[in-house]
């Protein structure tokens, strides 16, 4: 298991490291005179090659590449050029805002769509064609077309904040009160990117309860008479639950990719919105700075995924040791 | 169900395909006094409960600060079917636009700008997805004929871009281009994007197929005959991935769709004038204008449909009959797993 744990580290660290150097590449390749665009117009032209060399973009691609990987590896990620922030505070206070969401929409998600999924996968009635047709239709509302909707419901209701994540005076009321208020300013957002996500798990996990129903060992088991529900929510539940287990490493990244559009849509001051204001004025370490804390969030999911593969199926903790 | 994805998937082709017959308005027109007008609603029982054929009130712009409109119960307009070139309009003596899903922000058509930009949208989507197709299939049908180190090269890449969260490459990758290009380079952009993107789901399953298949009989016996590794790929291999490849491109068009309509939105698709599903939901990306001009989230809805009928479609076997609790299984065939396809997390 160490074995693997550490491979798995080696993996995840070469990740990070190639998202945010091609993050990095890609951003001072493009066309257009950086230093200019941050400066903005009207300079004289000494300013402008002052100001080059102390963005240190006055040196050659692979020299400043090298230098910015060097420093990188001390966690040293640089200064935004956009803020004259050091990029590692910013990003990780974005990234935790990202994080927030994503977790309790990812929590939602899996406490909606699991049970239904069982309910639905293991009875036929009114009640499992209901529980499809919704997801039916929650599956279709992809989280900028949902984000959009619930903003406009929001919007016209007034129940909720439209957007943000604190109130104008977020510490007027003492702790208590302020996290009411991030609560509130969260279950917009967190409702966007749950719904399509709890749809997913719920036909995942539909179709898996359906799969592993048909085993002999269920068919055993009822033979024996072993209560019909505790079959289904004891016996069957576990290894039913593989296919949704298998695939968090893989909705980790759509999460990043919904939560993006959400951020934009209810102004969630996450790391997407970090990331595309860094994107438009073309800043290229903190452009870096995000991939790579983006990077990292993936090879986390991927690992966690792993880990609770693990725990729910036990043919995999030889497996995993001998195939990797 | 499945009968009724196709048609709402076939129905939006054809509104792009028609769109000139269907609004006599351009995407580009502005109407001055129709500012976040509201929607004109076909009547067929006028104010004093009579029917009628389909008729509508005029909008009148009442103040102009508020953007209040009222509209003119007195002088109902007959709708014609069939003049003016389209199928049905108005026809009025001082040249009222009727305006069926409200005007957006600049006094334009949303209507119009709707099917014109079903057009752009479905388009991009469409090529986009011919090319994912075309990647996922040289890179997996290459993969799976090769078979030792291209094989594990090729699949290792594709699992890498597979994890990568898509709609970040696709940002990264279209803000290191110029922001500021003509719409055909735009479109060619975004479409070969999506397309760099999308491949990867393809590959692998194309790449299990072609493995498969490869060792079966007829294959080896045709390889026996002499027959090329390329020619046997393209004779015999590939073409038993005809379904997976038709299933693919299903799931991969809603996604296109929805990333066409979010660079948009975002302001990184096409630009404004343009009318696209994406660019016309940047009418919506204020608060107060979703809250009082809720029709500029047409496009959102439209978005809504496609993806559903592709859902309806792509989900129909599984609203077939769940076996229930300990049903067993007697006949084999229902015992064979289906390949779980991570379907749509995005």
């Amino acid at each position: 298991m160490a074995r693997y744990l550490a491979r798995r580290l080696v993996f995840s660290l070469l990740l990070v490291l190639v998202v945010a150097s091609a993050a990095l590449v890609l951003t001072r390749l493009a066309p257009g005179d950086i230093t200019a665009e941050q400066v903005g117009t009207g300079v004289s032209g000494r300013t402008l090659a002052a100001e080059r060399v102390r963005l240190g973009l006055d040196r050659p691609l692979a020299r400043q590449y090298l230098e910015w990987v060097g420093r990188a590896v001390r966690l040293d990620f640089g200064t935004s050029l956009m803020y004259g922030r050091p990029v590692a505070g910013l990003v990780a206070e974005r990234a935790r805002n990202t994080a927030l969401l994503a977790v309790v929409a990812l929590l939602v998600a899996t406490l909606i769509g699991l049970p239904l999924g069982v309910v639905a996968g293991s009875r036929r009635g009114v009640a499992s064609t209901l529980i499809r047709s919704g997801s039916v239709l929650a599956l279709s509302l992809p989280s900028l077309v949902s984000s959009l909707l619930l903003v406009f419901l929001a919007a016209r209701t007034g129940w909720l904040p439209t957007g943000g994540m604190t109130s104008l005076d977020p510490g007027a009321g003492g702790w208590f009160a302020s996290l009411v208020d991030l609560a509130r300013h969260l279950v917009l957002p967190a409702a966007a990117l749950a719904l399509p996500l709890s749809a997913t798990i719920e036909r995942l996990q539909a179709r898996a309860v359906a799969d592993t129903l048909r085993e002999p060992f269920v068919v055993a088991a009822l033979a024996r008479g072993v209560p019909a529900s505790r079959v289904l929510w004891r016996s069957a539940l576990k290894p039913a639950l593989r296919p949704v287990t298998a695939i968090y490493g893989l909705v980790f990244g759509s999460l990043l990719s919904g939560s993006f559009v959400v951020e934009i849509v209810t102004s969630w001051p996450g790391l997407g919105r970090l990331m595309f204001d860094a994107l438009r004025s073309r800043d290229l370490y903190l452009v870096a700075g995000c991939a790579a804390a983006g990077g990292a969030f993936l090879a986390l999911g991927g690992l966690l995924s792993d880990l609770a593969l693990a725990i729910v199926d036990p043919r995999l903790r030889g497996s995993a040791e001998a195939d990797s | 169900m499945k009968r009724a994805g196709w048609v709402v998937l076939v129905g939006m082709a054809l509104v792009a395909l028609v769109a000139p017959l269907l609004t006599p308005h351009t995407p580009g027109e502005r109407f001055a006094d129709r500012l976040y007008a509201p929607p004109m609603r076909p009547h067929i029982i006028d104010a004093d409960g009579r029917w009628r054929a389909p008729f509508v009130y005029p909008v009148q712009l009442v103040d102009r600060l508020e953007r209040r409109y009222e509209e003119d119960r007195a002088h109902p307009i007959q709708l014609r079917w069939f003049s003016g070139g389209v199928l049905v309009g108005v026809v009025t003596g001082d040249g009222t636009p009727w305006l069926p899903l409200g005007g957006d922000g600049s006094g334009r058509d949303v209507f119009a700008r709707l099917v014109y930009g079903a057009r752009l949208s479905l388009g991009v989507a469409l090529i986009a997805t011919l090319g994912a197709l075309l990647i996922g299939t040289l890179v997996g049908g290459a993969a799976g004929v090769a078979g030792g180190l291209v094989d594990d090269g090729l699949m290792r890449l594709s699992d890498f871009v597979l994890v990568l969260p898509a709609m970040y490459v696709v940002l990264a990758l279209r803000a290191a281009m110029p922001l500021v290009l003509a719409t055909p380079a735009v479109f060619a952009l975004v479409a070969g994007i999506m397309a760099m993107v999308g491949w990867p789901l393809v590959a692998r399953g194309v790449r299990a197929i072609v493995a498969a298949e490869r060792d079966r009989d007829y294959a080896q016996a045709a390889r026996s005959l002499g027959m090329g590794r390329p020619r046997l790929l393209v004779r015999h291999l590939l073409p038993a991935a005809r379904g997976y490849l038709a299933t693919q491109a299903t799931l991969l068009l809603p996604g296109f769709i929805l990333a066409e309509a979010t660079l948009s939105y975002v302001g990184l698709g096409f630009p404004d004038p343009e009318a696209s599903w994406g660019s016309m939901l940047q009418e919506a990306a204020t608060i107060a204008a979703i809250a009082d001009a809720p029709w500029t989230l047409a496009p959102a809805l439209a978005i809504f449909a496609v993806v559903l009928a592709v859902n309806l479609i792509v989900q129909a076997p599984e609203f077939a009959a769940v076996p229930g609790l300990g049903a067993g299984c007697e006949d084999p065939a229902c015992s064979a797993k289906t390949p779980t396809t991570l379907s749509r997390a995005r």
